[in-house]
C-alpha cells in the first residue's frame, strides 16, 4: 500500500494574542488515502478553517508554531511549508466572488500560479488551461482566459478556480466550504462537478463544510470536529446513519431534514480562549459524567473505519436532549 | 476604452468653459482699477478714460464678457499692462519651466512614496512603519519655504554642490529651444553637459516641493496596501503559491495604487500652487514667479492667465488621472458607462 497523501497527526494549534491564547486545534488526527475523499465538518469557530490553514501552511499570525505533524506525500510541510508542496496542494476557496483579484485577468492569475510551480512553457500553460475551463464546463474557454473576474457569474467564478486548483495537477485538492457562496441550483452543480472530477480524475480531496448533506455527496470519509478536537470519525454513510458521539448524534437529530421540529443543542460552542476541561463537549452533554471533566476521552476505534471519542457511545440519548 | 477616454475629455469641456466665465468675474471683483495702475499716479481723468477705451474697460460688463471669451478661446489673452508685450507669449516662455518643476517633483514624490508606502504597510507597526510616519507626518507639516532656505544654506552655500538658483549656469547657456523643457532640449541637441547641469539646477527646487506630494502618496499607498492584504484574494493567492515578493509588489499594489493614483491628480493643483513659493526662492523662471510678479503689478491679464493656462493643466492631468484609473482597474471604465 501507497503512503496516504496527507497524514494530520495530533495537530495543536495555538493562536496567540493580546486576549491570550486560544487553544484553536488540539491533538487533530485523521488520514486521507490516496484517491480519499475526506470530509471535515463542525460548527462554525470549531477549527474548519485552521485546520485548513494548516495545510494549506498559511497559518496567521500569532499561530506560528502548531506542535504535531501534517505529512504530505510523507514528508512534513506543518512547519517547514516547502515551495515543492505548494501547486501540488491545489485549494478551491470558500467565496468565489472575494478569492480572484479583480483588477487582473482570471487567466493571468492562474499563469501566476503555474508559472511557479508548474513545468513547461506559457504556451503550454495556457492551453492546459482552456482545456481546464473546457473540464470545468466554462463558456467559451478560449474567451475566459482574457476575461476579468467581474465578467463572470458566481458559479461560473467557482468553476474557474476549480480549474485553478487543478491547475498544477495537484496530489491533493482542498476545498473550503466550495458552495456556501452560491445559490442553490448552482451550488447543486458546483457539486455535481466536484463528484466528477474527483471520479474522472481520481482525486484526492479535503473538503470542509458545516453541512452534512454536501458532505455526504462528495465525501467518503468524515471527521466530524467539535471546539477544535475530532468527536467522531468514519465512513460517512455509516456516521450518517449510526452516528456514536453525542454531539455527532444531536447535531444530526437538529438538521432540519430529519428533526420533527426546528431543534437546537442547548448551550454554545465555547470560546477558544476558554474551552472547558477534559471533554469539550461535556458542559452541554446530557451523558456528561464527572469523569468527562477531568480528562479528555481517547479516541477508541469502533471498526470498520470508526473511531468516537466517547466512552458513552452505546448510551441513548435522553428524549429530552434538545431544545 | 476609446468610448471612456471621449466621454472623459468631453467632460473636461464644460469645466473649462466654466474656468473661463469664472476668470473674467474673478478679474471684475479683484480691488485695484487695472486703469489707474497703467496710467500712473499722474494720470488725469481725461487720459484714464483713454486708456478704458483702449483696453475696452469702458463697454457693457456683457460685452466685455463675450471678448474675453472670444479672445481666450483664439489663444489671445492680451498685452501685459505691466510689460506691454503679449501675455501669452510671456507665458508660453514661462510654462515650461513650471512643467519642467513640478512633473520632475511629481515623479520623485511618486517613485519614493509608493515603494515608502508599501514598506511601511509590509512592516505594519514596525520601526519603518514609524519611521515612515514620521517622515510622512514632518513631510507635511514643513514649510517649504524654510526647507528651501534650508537646503540652500546647506548644499548651496556650505557644501557648494548644488547650484543656488535658476535653471541652467549663465556660462553654459540654454540649449536651443524646442519644447522649452531644459532636461528635452539638451538631449534634443545632444548637450550631455547642458542635461547635466540643468538636472543639477532641477534637484533642490524639485526636492523641496515634492515633499508634500511624497507624503500624501506613502500615507495612500501605505493604508491602501493595508486595506488590500485584508481582502480574501490575497490569502487566495498565498495559498495557492503566489510569490511573496510578486504578490507584494504587483498583486496587492495594482489594487492598493488607485486610491494612489486619484490623489496624484488632486496633488498636482497643489504642486502648482506651491512652485509658486519655490519659484521665487530658487529663482526659477517659471509661472509661480510670473504670477508673483503679475500681483504685485496688478497686471490682471496676466493673471487671468496663469489662472486659465493652470486650470487647463490641471483639467488635462485629470483626465489623465481617469484614464490611468481605467488602465488599472477595468471596472473602472465599465462602470462609467
Amino acid at each position: 500500500m501507497s503512503i496516504p497523501v496527507l497524514q494530520v497527526q495530533g495537530l495543536d494549534v495555538e493562536l496567540r494574542s493580546e486576549r491570550g491564547v486560544a487553544r484553536i486545534l488540539q491533538d487533530v488526527t485523521f488520514t486521507i488515502p490516496r484517491g480519499g475523499t475526506v470530509g471535515i465538518v463542525g460548527e462554525s469557530g470549531c477549527g474548519k478553517s485552521t485546520l485548513l490553514r494548516a495545510v494549506l501552511g498559511i497559518l496567521p499570525k500569532g499561530a506560528e508554531t502548531p506542535r504535531g505533524a501534517i505529512l504530505f506525500d510523507g514528508q512534513d510541510i506543518l512547519t517547514d511549508h516547502a515551495a515543492s508542496a505548494r501547486g501540488r496542494i491545489g485549494f478551491v476557496p470558500q467565496d468565489p466572488y472575494l478569492s480572484l483579484n479583480p483588477v487582473f485577468r482570471a487567466g493571468d492569475q492562474i499563469l501566476e500560479i503555474m508559472r511557479r510551480h508548474a513545468p513547461g512553457s506559457r504556451a503550454d500553460h495556457k492551453r492546459k488551461i482552456v482545456e481546464l475551463f473546457r473540464a470545468v464546463q466554462l463558456p467559451d474557454p478560449e474567451g475566459a482566459l482574457r476575461k476579468y473576474p467581474h465578467q463572470f457569474s458566481g458559479g461560473q467564478r467557482q468553476r474557474l478556480l476549480i480549474a485553478a486548483a487543478l491547475a498544477c495537477d495537484p496530489a491533493l485538492v482542498v476545498a473550503d466550504e466550495p458552495t456556501t457562496a452560491l445559490d442553490v441550483t448552482t451550488q447543486r452543480e458546483i457539486l455535481a462537478l466536484l463528484r466528477r472530477l474527483v471520479a474522472e480524475r481520481g482525486l484526492s480531496l479535503l473538503f470542509v463544510t458545516h453541512d452534512f448533506g454536501v458532505l455526504a455527496s462528495v465525501c467518503q470519509e468524515v471527521t466530524v470536529l467539535y471546539a477544535g478536537r475530532v468527536a467522531e470519525s468514519g465512513p460517512v454513510r455509516a456516521v450518517l446513519d449510526t452516528p456514536r458521539h453525542p454531539y455527532t448524534r444531536m447535531l444530526l437529530a437538529c438538521h432540519p431534514d430529519r428533526a420533527a421540529d426546528l431543534a437546537g443543542i442547548p448551550g454554545t460552542v465555547p470560546a477558544a480562549t476558554a474551552q472547558p476541561s477534559g471533554c469539550r463537549f461535556h458542559p452541554r452533554c446530557p451523558l456528561a459524567q464527572p469523569s468527562c471533566a477531568a480528562a479528555a476521552p481517547p479516541m477508541q476505534a469502533l471498526g470498520e473505519g470508526r473511531a468516537v471519542a466517547c466512552p458513552w457511545y452505546e448510551t441513548p440519548l435522553p428524549e429530552t436532549a434538545l431544545a | 476604452m476609446a468610448f471612456y477616454i471621449a466621454r472623459r475629455l468631453l467632460l473636461a469641456l464644460p469645466a473649462l468653459l466654466g474656468l473661463v466665465f469664472l476668470t473674467f468675474v474673478l478679474s471684475r471683483v479683484i480691488p485695484g482699477d487695472p486703469a489707474a495702475t497703467l496710467a500712473g499716479d499722474a494720470a488725469t481723468p481725461a487720459q484714464l478714460a483713454e486708456i478704458r477705451a483702449q483696453y475696452g474697460l469702458d463697454r457693457p460688463i456683457l460685452e466685455q464678457a463675450v471678448i474675453h471669451v472670444r479672445q481666450v478661446l483664439t489663444g489671445d489673452f492680451g498685452r501685459s499692462v505691466f510689460s506691454g508685450r503679449p501675455v501669452a507669449e510671456e507665458i508660453a516662455q514661462r510654462l515650461p519651466a513650471t512643467l519642467e518643476l513640478t512633473f520632475a517633483a511629481l515623479l520623485l514624490s511618486t517613485l519614493l512614496g509608493v515603494p515608502l508606502g508599501l514598506v511601511a504597510a509590509l512592516n505594519h507597526n514596525g520601526p519603518v512603519d514609524h519611521l515612515v510616519r514620521v517622515l510622512s507626518v514632518g513631510g507635511l507639516a514643513m514649510a517649504s519655504f524654510w526647507l528651501a532656505i534650508m537646503l540652500q544654506l546647506f548644499f548651496s552655500m556650505e557644501l557648494d554642490i548644488l547650484p543656488l538658483r535658476g535653471r541652467v549656469d549663465v556660462e553654459i547657456g540654454m540649449p536651443p529651444l524646442r519644447t522649452g523643457l531644459v532636461l528635452l532640449d539638451s538631449l534634443l541637441a545632444g548637450r550631455g553637459d547642458i542635461f547635466v547641469d540643468g538636472a543639477l539646477h532641477l534637484v533642490l527646487p524639485a526636492v523641496t516641493l515634492c515633499l508634500p506630494g511624497l507624503a500624501t502618496i506613502a500615507r495612500f499607498t501605505r493604508s491602501g496596501v493595508l486595506e488590500t492584504l485584508q481582502k480574501d484574494f490575497v490569502l487566495y493567492a498565498r495559498a495557492a503559491g503566489y510569490g511573496r515578493v510578486r504578490l507584494a509588489a504587483i498583486y496587492v499594489l495594482r489594487n492598493a495604487v488607485n486610491m494612489v493614483v486619484t490623489q496624484i491628480g488632486l496633488l498636482f493643483g497643489a504642486l502648482i500652487s506651491g512652485a509658486v513659493a519655490v519659484e521665487a526662492i530658487f529663482d526659477w523662471p517659471g509661472l509661480g514667479t510670473y504670477a508673483v510678479q503679475a500681483i504685485l503689478s496688478a497686471d490682471y491679464k496676466a493673471l487671468l492667465a496663469v489662472t486659465l493656462v493652470v486650470g487647463v493643466v490641471y483639467a488635462v492631468v485629470n483626465v489623465l488621472v481617469d484614464v490611468a484609473q481605467a488602465l488599472i482597474d477595468p471596472r473602472v471604465a465599465e462602470d462609467a458607462r
